[in-house]
């Protein structure tokens, strides 16, 4: 174990902790202001859509709308099903399938 | 009397891990191969594995351990530069830490602390979208958060072990799991005009900022963007009625 990537390590540590914590601690003191609550309201939507959306346009960090992007069709398989069954099992089921059937093919 | 209610108390405990246990299971599998990259990674950049194991014991942060790993292995050693982008790589827990404290600030402060160094994107996206359907529940976040947790060290673990044996996991596809997923926790959110505006900016701007802003810029940027625009309309539509 060398000194310098233990201390790397500790201070990812600590501030990855501090962003873990930070809002928490906060407001515990200073409550959570009405204006921030009703903007909190739609933070779910945002950062779920901003987890999906680049992860099926840009699997590979460019941006890829074509047939050969197999994240996009399994994607837009999942997404329907999704809404369809409202099921994790059947859309991650179904999904997986169709993005092994494309690296196959 | 109170037995019967002794015991059904432990039933309740018991059901709320299993459906929180099955409800994660999904995304665990796309931890997975995360982990195991992880863990690869980390032997090509001539970290030990002890190294390697180590930080994801104590950070638990996929992308800034990958992006440090990455800065080490090219040869970057002041910890300044790795802490900062770590820093800047994970501000989006900040906002998550946000939108859970309505419900959080209430428990004990240890608890709270505790439960904090587990907060994750999965763990924020199952416990938020579980709100809805029942309630906050504390039980069910503890369990999905530790569980990822295991999950990570372990297939870090794996990786460490592994890693001169397999080729990239990620190749595999599986790391498909997890938007898939998430689509499912996103998709009956999408029930208001508002929402589907909020989902329709958030789209653009994180595809947009994942073009050309570094790291994971893009979710911090199209998360404040479009959340701020759907609490503005939502006044707006209030002050209508």
């Amino acid at each position: 174990m060398r000194s310098e990537v233990l201390v790397i390590i500790i201070g990812m540590t600590l501030v990855t902790y501090f962003t873990r914590f930070g809002a928490l601690a906060l407001f515990r003191f200073t409550g959570i202001p009405t204006w921030l609550n009703r903007w909190l309201k739609y933070v779910p939507v945002a950062i779920l859509t901003a987890l999906i959306i680049p992860s099926l346009l840009l699997p590979q960090g460019y941006l890829d709308i074509s047939l050969n992007n197999h994240y996009l069709i399994a994607g837009i398989t999942a997404a329907f099903v999704a809404y369809k069954s409202r099921n994790i099992i059947a859309t991650l089921g179904l999904g997986m399938s169709v993005m092994l059937i494309l690296k196959l093919l | 009397m109170q037995q019967s209610s002794l015991i059904s108390r432990k039933n309740q405990f018991a059901e709320e891990v299993g459906i929180a246990l099955r409800e994660c299971t999904p995304v665990v599998l796309g931890v997975v191969p995360f982990g195991i990259t992880c863990g690869i990674m980390g032997l090509t950049a001539q970290l030990s594995g002890f190294e390697t194991i180590l930080m994801s014991v104590l950070v638990f942060a996929g992308a800034s351990q990958f992006i440090g790993i990455t800065m080490l292995g090219a040869g970057i050693t002041g910890w300044g530069i790795i802490v900062l982008t770590t820093l800047l790589v994970n501000l989006r827990h900040l906002i998550m830490g946000s939108s859970l404290a309505p419900y959080m600030i209430k428990l004990p402060l240890p608890l709270q602390a505790f439960m904090a160094f587990f907060l994750t994107d999965e763990a924020y996206a199952l416990t938020i979208s579980r709100i809805p359907k029942t309630g906050y529940s504390v039980l069910y976040q503890v369990t999905v958060s530790t569980t990822l947790y295991l999950v990570w060290v372990l297939a870090t673990v794996a990786g460490v072990f592994l890693g001169s044996y397999i080729s990239d996991p990620l190749t595999w596809g599986l790391d498909f799991a997890m938007p898939a997923t998430f689509l499912v926790l996103l998709i009956p959110m999408l029930a208001s005009r508002i929402s589907l505006i909020v989902f329709g900016i958030a789209g653009v701007v994180s595809v947009f900022g994942a073009l050309y802003l570094p790291g994971k810029w893009y979710i911090i940027v199209a998360c404040l963007t479009a959340s701020l625009i759907g609490g503005l309309l939502e006044g707006e539509s209030n002050h209508a009625k």
